[in-house]
């Protein structure tokens, strides 16, 4: 997140809306890290910052809300003191429904009862929940293979998921697709298709169908590090930064691509940097600081909703798994795991939640059971839907 | 009674009409607004509706038809144009993975048409001649119609238009400015999977479909008057769905079967044909089942060439008179 909270600084909020900060991406391997920045800055960076700093770089950032000063607050977090306690323990709450999804999903694959592939979105939380945090419920998401808490955060409930996932008539695809590859537009969600980059152009089609009936309604994409090198990466940015389509394409860069850094995937010095090909906005956020993912996309969907065209942002994180559960994820070094391990996003909001004294054990403890709950109910309740039955008419309904 | 018009005319009304009578519909495409569309099918469309119901867009098949996708599951219906039928091969994935998938998959309607001015004759080339049916005719999902007549031309556009899935749209273009006919006044539109009996017959049956029947048509009289064989001229206009009831039907009558595409041979879509034809009405033949289409290999440019390559009336003839022989 752009912490730049120091007092004096959060006095002058407004003053700093325009300087870029410096991003840096917090890990990884690949020589040229840092992006160059051409803005001169004021005072680039947020002195004392504690590892990271994320760092938009988002030139025309809409000019910050006046905050009254809350100088009663804890002297402790600026950024946090912006937003109502309910809204930053929903965060909290849907990263956590997020990886008890998860780590549930996990445990039914190692029990061999899911179908076939688990794909887990450890360490991805923060991404797309803080994305999906800044949609209205009209808005359309697109989510890839490893955006569950876009699914969650947007108002699918995790049954859909679980039925999915376990083939059952009753799921979202009647067992004829699995995972979370699936849509609901009465959710306002389209489904993805393995193929990927293939959702930009589609959202970019169904912001185009906004723009064209005037409806003030955005479309929220996702690709990976990977994904991001097919040729409908291309093509979709570049029709909606012809059109200045509502679009936002968070580009998660997790690291690998299944076994593939992403020294292998591209010779540009980041992904975001990709955005002035198309004449559209590109920045980079720490994507395991939950509330910095929010506020750049926030931003960017604003900024879409006004009509003034997409944004492409990267947002910098880890895949704390292999590609899917199968894989050990060997060809990771440990020090990797080890070091994004510490900054686990649903750890560093938690701990920024308790020093704000937003949080405490008895309601963490609250939270997490509820949470529970909730997700073994969805559980329970997809294990005892129906399987599907391999009738002939079934499998032919191809034409709507 | 109205002037006569042309094929390509009947596409661009029926696509006008369209767009007047439901908001929902409009075209997208490369130079289809400023220009016109490569074939001027779109022409005067800028005028009339605007530029943002018919999109000039990046040369982009991708986004093109990967926008059609996204806006018709956001309740639109669009008309896609590839400038020419070949270059679909740069929006495959869009079309066999997204667009005809999705309905199957999760129940999304994708209500899209995409219009491939397709075929040869026209010494376009390799890559300006492509009939790419058979790419598309084997996908579950996807509908494939492609029209012989100017009625035909216009019906089966209102019927994709109004379609809820994705519909692949066929229209040959040596036939856009050859043939004219003159339209119903009233509105009409040609079911999508049935084919067109154009001529019964009691001795050979003939199965085709684009181009094929243009030529077809014009062969009958010459065939029945000089080798005193009638044939049943079978116009399929819709290859997927296909009208299978119509051709095994014809079949059990005739007893013989020729069935003739312009698109090549191996792997082509006669070959499915035949081989339902013998499934099911093998005990009906008394000939083999006969395939006349174009040879093997890309679609050349030169005259030469190019007329060899493609099925001519001479071709037809002499599989008819075999297999009526037979």
């Amino acid at each position: 997140m752009a912490k730049k909270r120091t007092k004096k600084k959060a006095a002058s909020r407004t003053a700093r809306t325009k300087g870029a900060a410096k991003k840096k991406r917090p890990a990884k391997k690949a020589p040229a890290q840092k992006k160059a920045k051409k803005k001169p800055a004021r005072k680039p960076v947020a002195k004392k910052v504690t590892k990271k700093k994320a760092t938009t770089k988002n030139a025309k950032r809409p000019a910050k809300k006046k905050t009254a000063k809350k100088k009663g607050t804890p002297a402790t977090d600026a950024g946090l003191a912006k937003y109502k306690p309910e809204f930053l323990l929903g965060l909290y709450r849907d990263m956590l429904r997020t990886r008890a999804t998860d780590d549930r999903l996990e445990a039914l694959y190692k029990q061999g009862k899911l179908v076939a592939g688990c794909y887990s979105s450890r360490g991805q939380e923060g991404c797309s929940v803080g994305s999906t945090a800044a949609l209205k419920p009209v808005d359309v998401i697109g989510p890839m293979i490893r955006n569950l808490g876009s699914i969650l955060r947007h108002g699918i409930p995790p049954g859909m998921v679980f039925r999915n996932y376990l083939g059952r008539a009753t799921g979202p695809t009647k067992g004829r697709d699995g995972s979370s590859h699936f849509g609901a537009l009465e959710h306002n969600m389209i489904g993805p298709i393995s193929m990927l980059a293939s959702l930009i152009p589609v959202c970019a089609g169904a912001a185009l169908a906004f723009q064209m009936r005037g409806e003030k309604r955005v479309a929220l994409t996702w690709i990976g590090d990977g994904g991001s090198n097919v040729g409908d990466f291309h093509e979709g940015l570049n029709f909606a930064g012809v059109m200045k389509l509502p679009l936002v394409l968070v580009l998660e860069n997790n690291q690998y691509a299944y076994s593939t850094p992403i020294e292998y995937q591209t010779a540009a010095k980041n992904f975001a940097c990709r955005a002035e090909g198309y004449g559209i906005p590109g920045v980079t956020v720490d994507g395991n600081d939950i509330l910095a993912m929010y506020e750049v996309t926030k931003a960017a969907v604003d900024r879409a909703r006004r009509g003034q065209g997409p944004t492409l942002i990267e947002a910098i994180t880890m895949r704390m798994r292999g590609h899917a559960i199968h894989d050990d994820a060997g060809y990771v070094p440990p020090e990797l795991f080890a070091k994004w391990e510490k900054r686990d996003p649903i750890l560093l909001f938690k701990r920024r939640l308790k020093r704000a004294k937003l949080l405490n054990k008895k309601l963490d403890d609250q939270i997490h059971a509820e949470v529970t709950a909730e997700i073994e109910a969805a559980t329970e309740d997809a294990i005892a839907q129906p399987l599907p039955i391999g009738g002939i008419s079934e499998l032919h309904e191809v034409y709507a | 009674m109205s002037d006569p018009i042309t094929y390509i005319q009947a596409i661009t009304d029926a696509m006008a009409e369209e767009m007047r009578r439901d908001e929902s519909v409009y075209c997208l495409g490369q130079d289809i607004g400023t220009y016109g569309g490569a074939f001027r099918a779109t022409k005067g469309f800028l005028d009339e509706f605007g530029r943002s119901r018919c999109l000039d867009t990046p040369l982009s098949e991708t986004a093109i038809l990967g926008a059609a996708v996204g806006s018709a599951m956001m309740g639109m219906r669009p008309v896609a144009e590839m400038q020419f039928a070949d270059f679909i091969t740069n929006g495959f994935n869009m079309l066999v993975n997204f667009a005809a998938k999705s309905y199957y998959r999760w129940g999304a309607k994708v209500p899209m048409v995409v219009r491939l001015p397709t075929g040869g004759g026209t010494r376009g080339g390799p890559f300006h001649s492509t009939n790419p049916e058979a790419w598309f005719t084997r996908v579950p999902g996807l509908k494939v119609v492609t029209p012989a007549t100017v009625r035909d031309a216009k019906g089966l556009m209102k019927a994709a238009i109004r379609d809820d899935n994705p519909v692949l749209y066929l229209e040959h273009k040596f036939l856009y400015r050859r043939i004219k006919d003159v339209m119903p006044a009233e509105e009409f539109e040609v079911e999508i999977g049935r084919a067109r009996m154009v001529s019964e017959g009691d001795d050979v049956t003939l199965v085709t479909y684009g181009s094929m029947a243009y030529y077809a048509e014009k062969m009958l009289d010459q065939i029945e008057a000089e080798d005193g064989i009638s044939i049943e001229l079978i116009d399929l206009r819709s290859l997927l769905p296909l009208d299978e009831e119509t051709i095994l039907n014809s079949v059990r009558k005739t007893n013989r079967v020729v069935i003739l595409h312009e698109d090549t041979k191996n792997g082509g879509l006669g070959g499915e044909i035949a081989a339902r034809i013998s499934e099911f009405a093998f005990e009906h033949l008394d000939a083999p089942i006969r395939r006349v289409a174009s040879l093997d290999t890309p679609v050349p440019h030169a005259p030469q060439l190019e007329d060899a390559f493609m099925p001519q009336p001479e071709d037809i003839r002499a599989a008819i008179l075999e297999t009526a022989t037979y």
